[in-house]
């Protein structure tokens, strides 16, 4: 294996479609219009020297290397900054040229620190390479006078260093903050010879406004910005692209070794969803895999009060095995069931569904997009017939109009909020409804035309008041509608919210907002060009979360803003593999690809295939476990890689639920909240320690690649295969591509998908089939998945969850760009620089009513439950709203949140809990019970030598 | 072994606060089932009860359709006309 490499074409490629043709150093050359020179002689292996350019960034044209002649022009031009031209003769190497580079390198040179030997970057630098290049075999001026040799080193950032004396001003990292990342961190500070980089007004890395998506770092020709691990480790020798495991973005990257050993995690040009981007948590934060909390070894007990004792894979499998069997025995057949997770491979979710259903002979499975998306797979599929965004992230690129509703992109879905703000920077129009001022409504040149400060709840109201203003001033697109959807359906819904009780002047009783800004946001996202909808948690986590989806879509189909590219309905998924473990099966009324389980073809052709009778009723979602675990009728458990007990809502029903069970058998890469209460603990595995694939928020699919053994002895998905022979079902396979073979044989979207083909085409979007080989960037392309498209009343209900005097806030949750979900990864990571706990961010005016200042200790109280954290005073915040995340176990937001969920999907309510806040000096009394339950709850016993 | 002694004990040992009364699953039942039909309660009369009975049938595990049915028989107290109307339904079919 060698390293995966990447050709810099030096310039980004053009987009024209004309094509001109030209000459350099004697050959004829056909690129599009618009492409650079530089571009142009790479495409034929001509590299021109050069520094400050390269393809992730416009050309800046100022280093002077890459100069050219071009016969019958006057000078020596950049070939970066000069574009081809039909008929143009080029030479890149002449006598005058070569004297001029060596000129210039010398200059570089003469500044730079000579330490190539013992420098981090040595083999990995532009400079020492051009230096080469060029031939550059002195340098008159020598190194005695005025230099930058002895400037400091800025190492405040946990994963990369700034070692200002080899910087050569190049300004890379400065273009790539601004244009790839969208921050603005970065500026030339000082002058002609004293300018140097600086983040902010001379700032450390860490204080100032960077968000360390590695960008710059990946930028820098030279040793300047370099990756920490460089230094610690050494220059990798080998690498494999790989899929990151953290969020639905799906970046891919080049994963660099040296050994077994990580050295880096590179962005991927080639990767179609991040297009060589990254954030903090992908580039940097996978140290969690090699943390010393991580469990290797099986585990099990027969008491959870008693301390875990180790045994072998064959005895815990064996243990598991017959306590399942013990209770279906005793309790019926539906008394167990099981979790997949999001975060393992497609292979791995498949095979947890496929043993619950065929060993344990129910459907008792279900998974965490039950608390996060699950109303997204109901909306769309009624409306449009599919349980999956419409667009690829492409897309954006020609959107006109951007739509946000309950989503942060800038923190939940950071690289595709890059590209987003790429797009608004170039003048797209912007509307944000959401009850926090989040980033994007205000952001280094980013404004948001319109922000919908919205009271949270009430995201039916505002989605029917929009539909009001579309239907009743005669913005609807009549000819879409009339071609693709039921006209009947659509009068009927017309007719709805025409009614005045949905105008934007009679639902600002509950939403609070401003009907002008209502109107003209209707107005702007339905004539305004390619209209996208973009949305996440906020939108689904609620009560009505499954109204909103199905409300969002009607929008979308009046203003015939769907089946093209730059519009669409686009849910921002969570989790890497959100979209896959439900494309997988992962839910209790669902077969593989969304077939329910009472269709009687669908069931033959599993129980074929699995050589299994399957059950023909639906099993229990999450929450209907616990209900069931407390009455009874529900006593064993297998949950893979998800921490219910921290993410779920109403931590002390959770809690009740889980410590009802008889047997909980729990299979994660750390003791996690939930193994507190597990009889049976099974090692997991990294991303980085097994083959698979992972589905991202454009139905990608993508590989993820094993890049060393597991440290545990065992992938995930052949632990599975163990528990499930153990339980008398045999499942035979050698490899994940084996199963990805059984899924496209059962799963008509997904026939056309193989590993040969994604090895060759890199990833492929579902339905990937006879009908698109391909895969299928956007969806609905002259027709819906359904037929016709559904228009569906949403009548807007106020959430039970009320505000009183006892309780006069409202509590809305989310998460932030440094940490992930429940935190076990990144809490294990360096990113606690950025988050080292969960803080309430609450209105100057609530604060001040409550005597509370910024960093206070505060009480937080719902009708569910109590905890205390900090204050963080934020002019974010509307009054009357406040807000946390859910990273840190010890803050335990979720034993504030209730059990209200969504009518159709018992997705949670996260997003609105009626709270009380109050000064206070410590933990809750249910922080402190916890956190010792948790620590006896701990134990492993010595191994008896 | 025995297996008595995990029961609840979990419960027991986090909890120290003072105790939170949820709603049972009966009420919870109860609940759900109006939220359904509240939901479908804007089409028009028999398309809302069909909805609901079917998101039910659909959705539902068979312990709680069955419980549902025995909260029917009893009364069914606390249940909006439409729900009530499609378990009707629901029973009748099953
Ligand atoms: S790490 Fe990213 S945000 Fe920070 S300075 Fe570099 S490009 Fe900008
Ligand atoms: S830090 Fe690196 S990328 Fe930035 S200007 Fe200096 S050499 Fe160029
Ligand atoms: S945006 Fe998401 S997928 Fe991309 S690097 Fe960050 S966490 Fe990973
Ligand atoms: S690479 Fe063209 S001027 Fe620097």
């Amino acid at each position: 294996m060698s390293l995966v490499h990447e050709i810099d074409y030096g310039t980004p490629a053009s987009k024209s479609e004309k094509l001109v043709t030209l000459t350099i150093d004697g050959m004829k050359v056909q690129v599009p219009e618009g492409t650079s020179i530089m571009r142009a002689a790479m495409e034929v292996g001509n590299q021109i020297p050069k520094l400050c350019a390269t393809d992730m960034l416009d050309a800046f044209g100022s280093c002077r290397l890459c100069l050219i002649e071009i016969e019958g022009r006057n000078g020596t031009p950049a070939s970066c900054t000069t574009p081809v031209a039909e008929g143009i003769v080029v030479k890149t190497q002449t006598e005058r040229l070569k004297q001029i580079r060596r000129g210039v390198m010398e200059l570089y040179i003469s500044d730079h620190p000579l330490d190539c030997l013992t420098c981090s970057a040595n083999g990995d630098c532009e400079l020492q390479d051009m230096a080469g290049v060029v031939g550059l075999r002195e340098v008159r001026y020598g190194y005695e006078g005025e230099n930058h040799i002895k400037m400091g080193k800025d190492e405040s950032n946990p994963y990369f260093t700034y070692e200002k004396s080899k910087c050569i001003v190049c300004n890379r990292c400065v273009r790539a903050c601004e244009e790839v990342q969208g921050t603005f961190a970065l500026t030339i500070s000082g002058r002609g010879f004293g300018s140097r980089v600086s983040p902010g007004m001379d700032e450390e890395f860490l204080s100032s406004e960077c968000v360390s998506c590695g960008a710059c770092v990946q930028a820098c020709p030279t040793a300047t910005l370099n990756e920490k691990a460089m230094y610690d480790i050494g220059t990798p020798e080998h690498s494999l692209v790989t899929t990151c495991a953290y969020c639905g973005v799906g970046c891919t990257f080049k994963a660099e070794m040296r050994g077994d050993e990580l050295v880096r995690m590179v962005p991927y040009k080639d990767g179609k969803a991040n297009r060589g981007h990254s954030c903090v948590k992908g580039r940097f934060a996978y140290g969690y895999a090699t943390h010393k909390d991580r469990i290797l070894k099986p585990m099990i007990r027969s008491s959870i009060h008693e301390p875990w004792k180790e045994v072998s894979y064959e005895e815990a499998i064996a243990y598991a095995a017959s306590e399942f069997k013990r209770i279906q025995e005793k309790y019926g057949r539906r008394a167990v069931g099981g979790i997949t997770s999001s975060r393992c491979t497609n292979e791995e979710t498949y095979l947890v569904q496929k043993l619950i259903r065929g060993a344990f002979g129910n459907n008792n499975v279900d998974t965490c997009a039950r608390v996060c998306h699950s109303p997204t797979g109901y909306g769309l599929s009624q409306t449009y017939g599919t349980s999956a965004g419409t667009q690829d992230f492409d897309s954006v690129e020609e959107s006109d109009v951007i739509l946000v509703i309950g989503a942060n992109p800038t923190d939940g879905h950071p690289v595709f909020g890059s590209r987003m703000k790429k797009r608004l920077r170039e003048g797209a129009k912007l509307i944000v409804i959401d009850p926090r001022k989040i980033d994007l409504v205000r952001t280094p040149h980013v404004q948001a035309d319109y922000h919908l400060p919205l009271r949270p709840g009430t995201n039916v109201a505002m989605v029917t008041a929009i539909a009001h203003v579309i239907v009743t001033e005669g913005l609807v697109h009549e000819d879409f509608v009339r071609d693709y959807c039921d006209w009947d359906e659509f009068q009927e819904w017309a007719e709805f919210v025409a009614e005045e009780r949905h105008s934007p002047e009679a639902i600002q009783q509950y939403t609070g907002v401003d009907p002008a800004l209502v109107r003209g946001a209707a107005r702007l996202y339905a004539k305004g060009g390619n209209g996208a909808i973009y949305y996440g948690l906020g939108v689904t986590e609620h009560s009505q979360g499954s109204t909103t989806v199905i409300g969002i879509a009607n929008l979308a189909m009046a203003t015939g803003n769907i089946g093209r590219n730059g519009v669409g309905v686009n849910p921002l998924r969570g989790q890497n593999n959100v979209q896959g473990s439900c494309d997988m099966g992962s839910f209790p009324h669902e077969l593989p690809g969304y077939r329910h389980v009472a269709e009687d073809d669908t069931r033959v052709l599993f129980e074929r295939d699995w050589g299994v009778k399957l059950d023909d009723e639906p099993g229990l979602r999450i929450p209907n476990m616990f209900d069931a675990a407390v009455d009874g009728t529900f006593k064993g458990m297998y949950v893979q890689g998800e921490d219910i007990l921290q993410s779920d809502p109403d931590t002390r029903h959770v809690s009740a639920g889980l410590g009802a069970l008889e047997c909980l058998v729990v299979q994660d890469l750390f003791l996690n909240e939930t193994a507190n209460y597990a009889h049976v603990f099974l090692p997991g595995c990294s991303f980085l320690e097994k083959d698979g694939t992972f589905t991202n928020a454009e139905r990608r699919i993508q590989r993820v690649r094993k890049l060393m053994a597991p440290k545990n002895g065992y992938a995930d998905w052949e632990v599975t295969i163990m528990l499930a022979e153990a339980l008398g079902y045999k499942m035979d396979y050698q490899h994940p591509s084996e199963i990805m073979d059984e899924i496209a044989r059962l799963t008509p979207t997904f026939t056309g998908v193989s590993y040969a083909k994604l090895e060759e085409a890199g990833s492929v979007q579902w339905p990937c089939n006879e009908k698109a080989p391909e895969g299928t960037p956007v969806m609905h392309i002259g027709g819906f998945v359904r037929g016709k498209g559904k228009f569906m009343l949403t009548e807007y209900v106020p959430t039970d969850e009320r505000t009183g005097p006892r309780f006069p806030l409202l509590l809305t949750t989310g998460r932030i760009l440094s940490q992930y979900n429940v935190g076990a990864q990144t809490r294990r990571t360096e990113n606690v620089a950025w988050h080292p706990e969960d803080v309430l961010e609450i209105h100057p005016h609530d604060a001040e009513t409550r005597g509370i200042r910024d960093g206070d200790y505060v009480r937080l109280d719902s009708r569910a439950g109590s905890t205390s954290l900090k204050a963080v005073i934020s002019e974010r915040m509307p009054t009357g709203v406040v807000y946390t995340t859910f990273h840190h176990p010890v803050t335990q937001a979720n034993v504030i949140t209730t059990d209200y969920s969504d009518w159709a999907t018992n997705c949670p309510e996260y997003k609105v809990t009626a709270v009380q806040i109050s000064p206070s000096n410590g933990p809750s009394p249910w922080q402190e019970n916890y956190e010792a339950f948790s620590r006896q709850s701990r134990r492993i016993a010595e191994a008896a030598e | 072994m025995s297996h008595s002694q995990t029961h609840g004990e979990a419960h027991d040992a986090a909890h120290g606060d003072d105790a939170h009364s949820h709603t049972s699953t009966d009420d919870r039942l109860v609940y759900m089932a109006n939220q359904i039909a509240t939901f479908f309660g804007s089409q028009k009369h028999d398309a809302a009860v069909a909805g609901t009975r079917d998101h039910i049938a659909k959705f539902w595990d068979p312990r709680m359709r069955a419980r549902i049915a025995e909260l029917l028989v009893s009364g069914g107290e606390g249940l909006k006309p439409i729900a009530r109307e499609a378990l009707e339904g629901l029973a009748r079919k099953q």
